[in-house]
């Protein structure tokens, strides 16, 4: 079972819920998907058992072979490689390693070689969570190949949690393609109901069947609960505002570890996704 | 090279949530001869708050994609070897996981696959109650290359910069990957938006990392700085000894959301606001100059 928990707009309180499922649930692996800014270890705390570096592939240029053909040059799509005639230049920032250089190079002249983008830890917590998150190296660009190597870290059996980054755009949907469900966090705002409706609008395009947290619950701002009746989405908990959580989680503390109605309304919120987990497969099958 | 005859300034935070729109448009409610740019191009919100009127619509055109002919294709899954994004899966191409490389399309020995630019996103020029230009965008759902669509932005922005203007401000995307940096070109100061939290000062310090590689001076506002005061001086220490100046602390303040709420900047919702926040735009100033 591979739960993963996002929301377009960042701060409406992602981590905190991830966290705290993932706590909750007997035996869970927590993976921290949001690799510009981790933030899960401060909540969660694991022992660091394993760190290590994570790489990408960059072209690298034989001079011995390389003819200035400008092959490589007009096959890669993101310009990443300039011919400056006594030098192959590379923007490395650029490269998606798709490895057409390397391919389509008539003289053999390239080899792909290591580029560090990042590194990738691996740890467990007090009460047996497996843990992992990465850190995207600071200056590198490209957050997806190191989401998709956090991501295939754990390949056991046990219930996965994945935090997702915040926004709408690769990075999320990186994170969240292949779950069996995703919660959405938003928060009773324009802002929170906005980005919303974005993050819906993915999870309907790629096909994650997904339920709507309302974090910082305020009852005066009726039109994020309109939204979701209207279009019949799955309402799955308010959280409503309150100052201990706030300061709870500003100190690094767990809500779910320090408050009881917290943490009864994340096993709460467990059983309604297991319950419509369970429901997705029998519709499908 | 004569000076520029404007100033950027981009709003950060690294974290998400901790203020930066609303504190963006407060400043687009109080500073003269600007601009506004939402570079949030993945959650666009200033667009919200702000009474603007659209007075161009720009499509986007992000990476291309590839799509399968079948009638032409021979079924060989060279393509789908080849791929390294596994978007290729039984002759069909899932146009999310797709990074538009092209090698499939090079390497189709049935000339099959096309690889056409696909329109992913749109952006607006639009106009605000002061006659300020402000220009925000809209990713399309799944849509990847948000960088790219800043820096369009961006550029269209520049394009089209009068005489008069003295500053741009900048509303940015959260994190520190590609969109981030598309939103610091050019920039002249950011001002670093944070929370007297955990995670806050964490991130604080990832993005200031950033910032010295670009080597882009920076200034901070702690908002919310009471819910952990203690945390607020944990931050304030740091950042002294980066010798980052602080910029201004905001006290946590239910305004703030009921200002949202109503769809209002701050300054529109609550006047005992706008002098603050002129003064936090002063101390601004004072940085840049100095």
């Amino acid at each position: 079972m591979i739960i993963s928990v996002a929301s377009g707009k960042g701060g409406t309180g992602k981590t905190t819920v991830a966290a705290s499922l993932a706590y909750i649930i007997p035996g869970s692996v927590y993976i921290d998907c949001d690799v510009e800014e981790p933030n899960g270890h401060l909540l969660l705390k694991p022992k660091i058992i394993n760190e290590e570096p994570a790489y990408k592939l960059i072209p690298q240029i034989d001079y011995d072979k390389c003819s200035f053909c400008n092959k490589c040059v007009t096959v890669c799509e993101y310009h990443a490689l300039l011919n400056l005639k006594t030098e192959i230049f590379l923007l490395d920032n650029l490269c998606h390693s798709c490895g057409a250089c390397t391919y389509f190079c008539p003289r053999g002249a390239i080899t792909e070689v290591k580029k560090e983008i990042g590194k990738l830890r691996t740890g467990k917590t007090e009460n047996n969570i497996l843990f992992y998150d990465a850190f995207l190296k600071i200056g590198e660009e490209s957050a997806t190949p190191l989401i998709k190597q956090v991501k295939s870290a754990y390949q056991g059996s046990r219930p996965i949690v994945i935090d997702s980054p915040p926004g709408t755009s690769c990075s999320m949907s990186e994170a969240v393609k292949d779950s069996d469900y995703c919660v959405l966090v938003t928060e009773s705002t324009p802002f929170g109901l906005n980005d919303l409706k974005l993050a819906v609008n993915v999870l309907i395009q790629i096909g994650v069947p997904f339920g709507i947290v309302i974090n910082k619950y305020d009852e005066t701002f009726i039109q994020l609960e309109e939204y979701i009746i209207e279009n019949d989405l799955n309402f799955l908990l308010k959280i409503p505002f309150d100052i201990n959580i706030a300061q709870c989680y500003s100190k690094g503390e767990l809500p779910a570890l320090m408050i009881k109605d917290y943490r009864q309304m994340m096993e709460e919120l467990f059983g309604k996704i297991k319950k419509e987990i369970v429901e997705v497969k029998e519709n499908a099958g | 090279m004569p000076d520029k005859h404007y100033k950027q300034v981009v709003i950060l935070s690294g974290k998400g949530g901790t203020g930066k729109t609303t504190i963006a448009t407060a400043f687009a409610e109080i500073v003269n001869n600007k601009i506004i740019i939402d570079a949030d191009v993945d959650a666009a919100n200033m667009y919200l708050v702000l009474k603007h009127k659209v007075n161009s619509e720009y499509d986007y055109f992000g990476a291309k994609k590839a799509e399968i002919n079948l009638d032409k294709c021979s079924q060989c899954s060279l393509c789908e070897s080849v791929c390294r994004f596994d978007a290729i899966k039984d002759f069909n191409v899932n146009k999310t996981s797709c990074e538009g490389c092209g090698f499939c399309y090079r390497v189709c020995p049935d000339n099959a696959i096309s690889f056409e630019e696909t329109k992913s996103g749109v952006y607006f020029e639009c106009e605000l109650e002061d006659q300020s230009q402000f220009y925000y965008a809209r990713l399309l759902a799944g849509e990847g290359n948000s960088g790219k669509l800043v820096s369009e932005l961006k550029k269209k922005a520049n394009d089209k910069l009068k005489e008069n203007i003295k500053w741009i401000i900048v509303d940015g995307p959260p994190g520190i990957g590609c969109p981030v940096n598309a939103s610091l070109s050019g920039a002249d100061l950011v001002v670093i938006v944070t929370e007297p939290t955990q995670s806050g000062l964490h991130d604080l310090k990832r993005l200031i990392d950033l910032l010295k590689i670009f080597k882009i001076p920076s200034g901070v506002i702690i908002n919310k700085y009471d819910i952990n005061v203690e945390m607020s001086g944990n931050i304030e220490e740091f950042i002294r000894s980066e010798e980052i100046p602080l910029i201004a602390k905001i006290p946590f303040d239910k305004m703030f959301v009921k200002a949202i709420q109503n769809s209002k900047s701050i300054i529109e919702f609550d006047k005992n606001y706008e002098s603050k926040f002129i003064n936090i735009w002063n101390d601004i100033e004072e940085i840049i100059k100095n």
